[in-house]
């Protein structure tokens, strides 16, 4: 649905998004991952032709950007940042113009207002004034919005930014059901969300794609420090040597208080070694009150590639 | 051309839905009656002409405040951005707005007419005269509109918006009053950029072709660059 070529966005000398290249399927969610100013406003711009990129080219819908560039709003419903609305304005009121302004035709007018505005719950304050409503009637004002006409493709940038972790909870819910019907793009930071929402994920750092996957694929590519987290109850300092003696491990950082020692034990990548540790340590009388493998989030992948990536270019 | 008026209604309710066009309406029927009233005083003359003179000059101040939340407004919120994402060139945003705005300068000037009908009760005006004027009223206010909405392109702040409009069309109307007597081609050239000598013609009751064009090629020239100006954010 969306195919983007090396894109490129130059300001004065910076570049914003550098030589991107990447598709997004019919029906599916993708994520845009990145720390602040990494390239994603910039390039969802590029695709809704808010902007010109300075080089390469993208499709939306078959349409090129550029070229077609009314063909391609006509199928894009786009969520700004910060959702700008006009204050003065009634919601219903709003979402008339808008649904004017992307030429629904005045006999579906107000069936589909009506669609989106039950799809975004948003029914017990469809006769406010927008300026009265609180962040998160208002982000749902916004996403009624890019409903509206009824696009084939959702972009949505930073759509749960500034919201209170229950209206950020619903936004994502409705999110995940827009995507039964729609092919949608978000950007985020927050790779929880990522985890939760996106079948896929692309995380972009200073303008460049970095890593592309689907979240569970990432945390196994990087699995590579598989730690291994215990408590003991024993003699610390024989048990850390014990642990140091195991095929595959490379390092132990012991932590004691006491007659409870805590462990961390970083085993190669693909090894698994849990019931050499449990043997090892009943073999020095030890008592293991717990043991676990500590997950590999989303958020050690992404702080891994992007400070690799910034060792690379220092 | 739909899109235009959807763009049209919806900053004409704006206007109405906000204090904007009440305080200029009144502001502007409050001093055009107190011109009128101390110029048929002084002159005793069934005419419009003198007050119309001064007319033009809480004009030159009122129409920057009806156009200087056009632009700069949807600049600063950021509206600007789902306006131009929707499916809608920046030449239809850019002409609804200044038909909006214009058309919020005519109807500030409807009150007017309540000065004819005094005219007309105490005396036998020129009604020809009288039409020329408004026909001027009306294509100045295109002329004045599009120079607000200019400065409120390039600004995010309503603010100066309106008081770098205020200072363009003073001097837009100086340019030509104070060199009005002066002979050479510096004078005239600059009484025929400025729109005091070709208003003074419509006064007069003349509607001649040359003023008619001045007014409205200069508001096209002027639309025309900012709908270049809207444009701009794209290689900027």
């Amino acid at each position: 649905m969306i195919k983007v070529d090396h894109l490129a966005k130059r300001y004065a000398d910076v570049y914003a998004v550098n030589d991107i290249s990447f598709e997004v399927h019919q029906g599916e969610i993708l994520g845009l991952l990145g720390p602040n100013g990494a390239g994603k406003t910039t390039t969802m711009r590029i695709l809704t032709g808010y902007m010109p990129a300075t080089s390469g080219s993208a499709t939306v819908a078959g349409y090129d950007v550029f070229r077609d560039s009314i063909d391609v709003r006509r199928q894009i419903g786009y969520l700004p940042e910060n959702v700008p609305l006009y204050p003065e304005m009634r919601v219903s009121e709003y979402l008339s113009f808008r649904a004017k302004l992307k030429k629904v035709p005045y006999r579906e007018r107000k069936k589909k207002i009506g669609e989106s505005i039950e799809k975004c719950r948003i029914v017990e304050v469809k006769d406010q004034i927008i300026g009265t409503l609180s962040k998160g009637y208002r982000q749902r004002v916004g996403l009624a919005d890019t409903l509206v006409h009824d696009p084939k493709i959702l972009i949505l940038d930073e759509p749960t930014i500034g919201l209170d972790p229950n209206q950020i909870r619903q936004v994502r819910q409705l999110i995940k059901e827009l995507g039964e019907k729609h092919t949608i793009l978000l950007s985020t930071h927050i790779l929880p969300e990522v985890e939760m929402i996106c079948g896929r994920v692309i995380i972009i750092n200073k303008g460049k794609i970095v890593a592309m996957d689907t979240p569970l694929n990432l945390a196994h590519q990087l699995r590579s420090g598989n730690n291994i987290l215990l408590e003991v109850r024993g003699d610390g300092e024989k048990i850390k040597n014990t642990l140091s003696t195991i095929r595959g491990v490379k390092k132990v950082v012991w932590q004691g208080n006491g007659g409870v020692n805590n462990y961390t034990v970083e085993a190669e990548g693909g090894m698994d070694i849990r019931e050499d540790i449990f043997s090892n340590i009943v073999k020095n009388s030890g008592v293991i009150r717990e043991m676990k493998q500590a997950p590999v989030t989303l958020e050690e992948i992404f702080h891994q590639i992007t400070t690799q990536e910034q060792e690379v270019t220092i | 051309m739909t899109s235009v008026c959807t763009i049209f209604q919806r900053e004409i309710n704006n206007y109405f839905l906000s204090p904007i066009a009440y305080v200029v309406i009144a502001v502007f029927t409050v001093f055009s009656g107190y011109f009128f009233s101390v110029m048929l005083g002084i002159t005793q003359e069934t005419t419009l002409r003198y007050s119309l003179a001064y007319t033009q000059f809480i004009l030159s101040i009122l129409t920057p405040v009806i156009t200087m939340r056009l632009l700069a407004e949807e600049n600063k919120t950021g509206t600007i951005e789902p306006l131009m994402t929707a499916p809608i060139t920046d030449f239809e945003v850019v002409f609804g707005k200044f038909l909006s705005a214009w058309a919020l300068y005519n109807i500030m000037v409807v009150p007017t007419a309540f000065y004819i009908i005094f005219l007309a009760w105490v005396g036998s005006p020129d009604y020809g005269a009288i039409i020329a004027s408004y026909v001027g009223i009306i294509l100045m206010g295109g002329l004045f509109v599009s120079i607000g909405l200019l400065v409120s392109a390039i600004t995010k702040n309503q603010i100066v918006a309106a008081v770098i409009g205020i200072v363009a069309l003073l001097i837009l109307l100086v340019i030509g009053l104070a060199s009005s007597g002066n002979e050479g081609w510096f004078y005239s050239s600059l009484r025929y950029i400025g729109t005091y000598d070709h208003w003074d013609t419509f006064t007069k009751g003349i509607i001649d072709t040359r003023d008619v064009i001045y007014y409205v090629s200069f508001t096209a020239l002027l639309i025309f660059i900012v709908v270049r100006i809207v444009e701009s954010r794209r290689w900027r």
